[in-house]
């Protein structure tokens, strides 16, 4: 009888191992983040990394309520004493950027995290479950993808127009915006579901759930934390859209409201370009940020699977 | 007669480069059809890339060169540098997948006769095609058809009648029957054997199915870890194989009607990122020796058109037959 | 006698098309089998692609619902009308081997998650006896415990990975083992690694096998019985060696004879080159 016995795994074994039908390259030698690293992506990490920082630290500094109006003149120019100069309502522009830049990232964070739970939590089981459960659940979720947001949040503002929590603007974004990464999350699960290592699971024993925690997540984690970072952009973009037009909550500084404010103040007309460039600016850089975190996640995910 | 002198194919990565194929000095005599056969990553199919032509950054001719024995119109001879320029003219290559190599969206026939180069009466090539392919057991209607609409066996002979059309000297076939079915398969092979006959040109076969090699072939080249471990006369080859290898890979194939006992080889062919040193199958063979492991057999010619890389070539054999 | 496998008019039709315009494919045809033994069986069902082989395993395995009929597998109804089989019970008569060892695991888990998870959950053992089932299966398929633990599925080899998935359904020691095509992405020179082992299994673990392939080959090597599909269609059934040797269908006969084997040659040898 043969000897049944293949020689033991060495490491000369692992780098022989058959290129015919060896599964994509991963080291497991290396440390298990390093792999993530890209130029693009460490670009992104510390631009955000920057804007959390110094929005979320920096107001402990701050010498008043940025949105208190009168506080200093108007109109000031850069100085020493205040970096951006001062607005046409006497608040020094650069700490109001600061808190504005806070507020939009905690509304976009929020927004995120519940966009990305809700999402992920019927875009896997409708994809997994199938059957009548999931016909109904894509029957909401198309829906809700056609109802266009923008209009419906225009409605909404002028109708409640100044007397809206804050926070009433991010349910309300959440509620029209998990619709779309269900859907996409229950295509990946469906193609999912049909590969051999799902029924290898069912057949060691695994039930319904911890298929879909242990099995099929993993799979569609890359796509959560890319979607989570998109869905940051997509919330503070709407936001920002919807206080520029006035139908946000004003008072709270946020990247949208400085830009109504100054438009609403004339601030091109009263030579305080700053007041409407600064916040302009700072929007691009922070969603710059987002967008090279993003897509440098892509890029570190598709170069593990193997994809070039 | 073409002619292999000490080709070595290879690969550069982030690593570094290895030897896809490592030397290898053979000469091919013309009209035959000879099999290449070893397990997967031994190196074959980068060989028949190497012959073809098909020579792309990664991989690299990295020394050695190969002459082919025939020249273009003029008379010239046609070397590595120039050979592809006669494709389908002068060499022709079937691939394994004809759904990967056929354009889905354009049928057949104006896939056949949009080579470039061609004759640019597109009409009477079409004519002539109609012709060749009810030769090869294919209705016209194949050539108004999709690839799609086509089974796998007409597929492949579509890929065939495309490779022999303007009769090359040379066709390279990789695989060529693998994803068909058995019955199928056979008519492909018998075919290709019949177009061999009649054409005269040299056919080479890579297959993984020894039984394919043993029907087909007139000469063997089996290879190991990009080396040439094995070359001569089919039936020489497997009615008497020199390298023990060889011998272990007609012997892990089971045969209906044999019931004789049947294991596979143990241990996988060595990492070629290694130094290697001395014969790369030492570690896997029965016959190893301290020599072996020290020094690398050559190809020598162990028998009259019969080479094999191996300091105990013919033994493995020779004990068999005495046990 | 145990009643191995027993399928009655087992029909699985799919519907091609929309509600106006559709198409029927019949992928079993009727499939009526009756296996039965006092000692463990190896069963080949073989054909070629589209032949039905496939969806047959599938059935057999209740990933997929027949059309109509009924399979038994030792006397438990696993498909069909009045299936008794279920949940647990089911996992621990009838286990899998498929086809794609790289794709029968997860890239993110230790492919020994597997083997303890169906220690525990299929076979109901605790963390230490899952343990020492888990060794013990794994050196029944001539692999250690300590190279296999903590390991992804891409640092193994196929035939290797194959073997792990062997292992895996041996733990619960289930009637019968499915296997779908478990060589035909192995390596040649290795596959009688696998069809050795299965051979083995049978006689000292007692298991019984269906093994599905397209290779008669390795089918006539280590099969008891042999039944030859096409289109949908059960064609003939026999002990092995009277199939092979004595075909009575001539879809049998054309498959005989169109393996490529290394005795008798199709064609006399032509003049052979200088």
């Amino acid at each position: 009888m043969s000897d049944l016995r293949d020689t033991t795994v060495s490491p000369a074994d692992l780098a022989a191992a058959e290129p015919a039908a060896t599964a994509p390259n991963q080291r497991h030698e290396r440390a298990s983040w390093l792999w993530l690293l890209n130029t693009r992506l460490v670009l992104g990490l510390i631009i955000i990394a920057i804007f959390l920082l110094g929005s979320f630290l920096l107001p402990f500094f701050a010498p008043h309520d940025p949105a208190q109006q009168a506080t200093y003149m108007k109109n000031l120019k850069i100085s020493p004493a205040h970096w951006l100069g001062t607005n046409g309502l006497g608040q020094d522009t650069l700490w109001y950027l600061i808190f504005s830049v806070r507020n939009s990232l905690i509304l976009g964070i929020f927004v995120g995290l519940g966009i990305s739970a809700i999402s992920t939590a019927i875009g896997l089981s409708a994809g997994f479950i199938g059957g009548a459960y999931e016909r109904i659940v894509m029957l909401i979720v198309d829906s809700f993808i056609t109802i266009p947001l923008l209009p419906i949040l225009i409605i909404l503002g002028a109708l409640i127009r100044g007397n809206n929590n804050f926070f009433t603007i991010g349910v309300i974004i959440v509620i029209f915006g998990w619709a779309w990464n269900a859907r996409t999350i229950r295509s990946m699960v469906l193609s999912l579901r049909e590969r051999e290592f799902i029924n290898m699971a069912r057949f060691s024993g695994a039930g319904t759930l911890a298929i879909l925690v242990r099995e099929v997540f993993p799979y569609v984690s890359a796509y959560l934390v890319v979607g989570f970072i998109n869905t940051i952009l997509f919330a503070i973009n709407t936001e920002a859209t919807l206080a520029v037009i006035g139908l946000s909550k004003v008072d709270v500084p946020t990247l949208g409201s400085i830009i109504f404010w100054a438009l609403n103040y004339n601030a091109l007309f009263t030579g305080n370009v700053t007041w409407l460039v600064a916040p302009i600016i700072a929007t691009i850089l922070l969603f710059l940020g987002l967008f090279l975190t993003s897509t440098g996640f892509n890029a570190a995910f598709a170069n593990k699977r193997g994809v070039a | 007669m073409i002619r292999l002198n000490n080709v070595v194919a290879s690969y550069r990565t982030a690593r570094g480069s290895i030897n896809a194929v490592d030397g290898v000095t053979i000469e091919i005599p013309d009209g035959c059809i000879l099999g290449v056969a070893g397990e997967s990553g031994c190196g074959k199919s980068t060989l028949m890339k190497l012959i073809y032509g098909d020579v792309t950054s990664p991989m690299g001719l990295a020394s050695g060169s190969i002459e082919y024995g025939f020249g273009d119109d003029k008379g010239r001879p046609i070397t590595s540098d120039n050979i592809r320029d006669y494709w389908f003219n002068r060499i022709s290559y079937i691939p394994q997948s004809s759904m990967n190599s056929l354009n889905p969206v354009v049928k057949v026939g104006k896939q056949f006769v949009d080579f470039p180069g061609s004759d640019p009466d597109k009409k009477r090539v079409l004519a002539q095609v109609r012709d060749y392919i009810g030769k090869l057991g294919l209705p016209v209607e194949t050539l108004d058809a999709y690839p799609h609409q086509l089974s796998g066996g007409m597929r492949q002979r579509v890929m065939i009648a495309m490779a022999t059309f303007f009769q090359p000297q040379l066709i390279l076939a990789d695989e060529p029957t693998t994803a068909l079915d058995v019955v199928v398969q056979k008519d492909i092979l018998l075919l290709l054997m019949e177009l061999q006959e009649q054409m005269g040109n040299t056919i080479l076969l890579v297959s993984h199915d020894m039984g394919v090699h043993y029907q087909v072939t007139t000469r063997m080249l089996i290879m190991y870890a990009a080396k040439a471990v094995e070359y001569g006369d089919s039936e020489s080859v497997f009615a008497a194989p020199l390298h023990p290898y060889t011998k272990m890979l007609i012997s892990s194939l089971p045969t209906i009607g044999d019931d004789s006992a049947r294991d596979g080889i143990p241990g996988r062919p060595p990492s070629l990122w290694q130094d290697l040193s001395g014969c790369r199958f030492a570690d896997r063979c029965p016959l190893a020796t301290a020599r072996c492991r020290a020094e690398e057999p050559a190809l020598v010619e162990h028998k009259p058109g019969h080479w094999a890389a191996c300091h105990y070539a013919g033994e493995m054999t020779a004990r068999a037959e005495a046990a | 006698m145990a009643v191995i496998l027993k399928t009655e008019g087992l029909n699985k039709v799919y519907r091609l098309g929309s509600l106006t315009r559709s198409r029927e494919i019949r992928a079993l045809n009727d499939i009526n089998l009756h296996i039965e033994s006092d000692r463990p069986v190896i069963v080949s069902v073989v054909g070629e692609s589209g032949s039905g082989k496939t969806t047959l395993a599938k059935t057999l395995l209740r990933l997929v619902e027949p059309s109509s009929g009924r399979a038994t597998i030792y006397d438990q109804v696993v498909a069909g009308a009045g299936a008794t089989a279920r949940g647990r019970a089911f996992l621990a008569a009838v286990q899998p081997i498929f086809q794609n060892p790289f794709e029968a695991f997860s890239r993110y888990r230790p492919v020994d998650a597997y083997l303890h998870e169906t220690a525990i959950r299929v076979a109901g053992l605790d963390k230490a006896q899952a343990n020492d089932a888990v060794a013990a299966a794994l050196a029944a398929v001539g692999l250690d415990h300590a190279d296999v633990r903590n390991k992804y599925s891409n640092q193994f080899s196929g035939g290797e990975l194959q073997r792990v998935s062997i292992a895996r359904a041996l733990i619960p020691e289930p009637n019968l083992i499915i296997a779908d095509e478990p060589v035909s992405m192995i390596d040649a020179s290795r596959r009688m690694i696998i069809i050795n082992l299965f051979r083995k299994l049978k006689e000292e673990a007692g298991r019984s096998f269906l093994y599905i392939t397209h290779d008669l080959a390795t089918a006539y090597y280590i099969s008891d019985f042999v039944a030859v599909m096409s289109k949908g269609t059960l064609v003939e059934f026999g002990p092995a060696k009277d199939v092979m040797s004595n075909p009575q269908h001539s879809y049998t006969r054309l498959l005989l004879d169109s393996i490529p084997t290394t005795r008798t040659r199709w064609r006399p040898r032509g003049a052979k080159a200088a």
